[in-house]
């Protein structure tokens, strides 16, 4: 019987061109840097990472903005880990926190309203960021706010949203991409629907893969597969927790806190309809409102490539602050920052002068 | 930070559930998953279940894992 490697060879020899497909989702790029898989994939096959590192496509003025809030006295800022050393303007949380500011690291959101309910004092405000399976655990902790009355909880949102951003990438001249290998964990909950127009308007292959290397190498393969037959279909290698239609629970929750509105993704800039606000209903929760945040136009180094590196146009190898100036002991840029950046990965696994 | 675990049931209190990750216990939410039961395995992210496992699924799972020695797979 064929190993997966001898398939992936085969087919891409039928193909006989070079091929890029993109890994959408941060935790993918991880896994093929951590396994080694990549070193597997014959020459004409390569793996680009996209821009589906959460922390890594939030914009700067959102951090300026937590910055802000946290310096408030009476205020709580909640956040989940990651974001904490996440660089703005002139300080990070990380920073703040170590010069007093009251900073409260959470696994979920659901802790965040907990420690509003136990401080009635202090405003609890938690830092809303992620994508379409993280909304669903922030639109409940709203929904249960506004049930139980908790005023002293809101959420500053800054939840994205993957097809509108996949489309952008697509019409972008600069990056060839020859298919998705699309995020598994979004897909639980949006279902794999969602990429389909993929497949009809651009005739690119879409395959949902779970996150065991196995997994993306048999997901490559299925990919390779449509490519050199010409199709471009929707396929599901994450059939175990993946469906056609997604969480319906889920998918109800979100649409009653949130409406679709424009977001700015760092180093892609702003995509109509690629990010999720708060409904008017919930106002009372936005943290933007609630708190009158103002978001004003950061200032983030001009040497940092992060932006080319999330639109799968350089590697961070291009950029002139890898593994010197930036490092994931002193971060300049967000992919070097969090466990699922790019920068990050190739630091860790590729070394320095890879 | 998309990391989501697969975790077995081990108690359950109306939309509270404990889990165990390999022995690991943990409070989550199971409002998002329909009909979770005592034993289920779930799929949690950001504390929250966000999708219930067949039996087969699991099964699935743990046969990739088994066979993860790349070498043997992919040689």
């Amino acid at each position: 019987m064929k190993t997966l490697k001898q398939s992936i060879d085969d087919v891409a020899r039928r193909i006989g061109r070079d091929i890029r497909l993109m890994e959408v989702c941060g935790t993918h790029t991880m896994v093929a840097f951590r396994t080694g898989l990549r070193q597997l994939l014959p020459d004409s096959v390569r793996l680009i990472s996209g821009p589906g590192c959460p922390v890594c496509v939030t914009d700067a003025s959102y951090v300026d903005a937590a910055v802000e809030i946290c310096r408030r006295p009476h205020v709580t800022v909640a956040t989940f880990g990651d974001l904490m050393r996440v660089p703005g303007s002139e300080s990070s949380l990380d920073r703040e926190r170590a010069a007093g500011a009251s900073i409260r690291v959470v696994y979920s959101p659901s802790d965040a309203l907990l420690l509003a309910r136990e401080s009635p004092s202090q405003h609890v405000a938690f830092l809303g960021v992620g994508f379409e399976t993280t909304a669903p655990a922030v639109a409940w902790s709203i929904w249960r706010a506004a049930r139980d009355h908790v005023d002293n909880f809101s959420v500053l949102c800054a939840h994205k949203t993957m097809p509108r951003v996949m489309d952008r990438l697509l019409r972008d001249q600069q990056i060839k991409i020859n298919g998705f290998l699309c995020p598994g964990h979004v897909s639980v909950i949006t279902g794999a629907s969602i990429y389909q127009f993929i497949c009809e308007q651009y005739k690119i292959p879409c395959v949902v893969s779970g996150f065991e290397a196995w997994d993306i190498m048999k997901s490559i393969a299925m990919l390779l597969s449509q490519l050199a037959d010409g199709r471009a279909e929707v396929e599901i290698e994450y059939s175990r927790s993946v469906t056609e239609h997604g969480n319906k629970t889920a998918q109800r929750l979100v649409e009653d806190v949130f409406e679709p509105c424009d977001a700015s993704w760092r180093g892609i800039g702003a995509i109509p309809g690629s990010g999720l606000a708060i409904r008017e209903t919930y106002a009372q929760y936005d943290a933007a409102k609630a708190l009158g945040v103002k978001f004003t136009e950061a200032h983030v180094n001009p040497l940092c490539r992060c932006g080319g590196v999330l639109r799968g146009v350089s590697t961070p190898l291009d950029c002139r602050l890898f593994g010197g100036a930036c490092t994931p002991a002193h971060p300049v840029g967000p992919c070097m920052v969090s466990t699922e950046g790019t920068c990050a990965a190739y630091y860790k696994y590729e070394g320095v002068s890879a | 930070m998309c990391l989501a675990v697969p975790a077995q049931i081990v108690e359950l209190n109306g939309t509270t559930a404990t889990i165990s990750v390999e022995g690991a216990l943990r409070e989550i939410d199971v409002s998002l998953v329909e009909e979770p039961r005592l034993g289920d395995y779930v799929l949690v992210h950001a504390g929250f279940a966000i999708h219930k496992w067949e039996r087969s699924e699991v099964e699935e799972l743990e046969a990739i894992r088994a066979n993860t020695d790349l070498r043997e797979v992919l040689r």
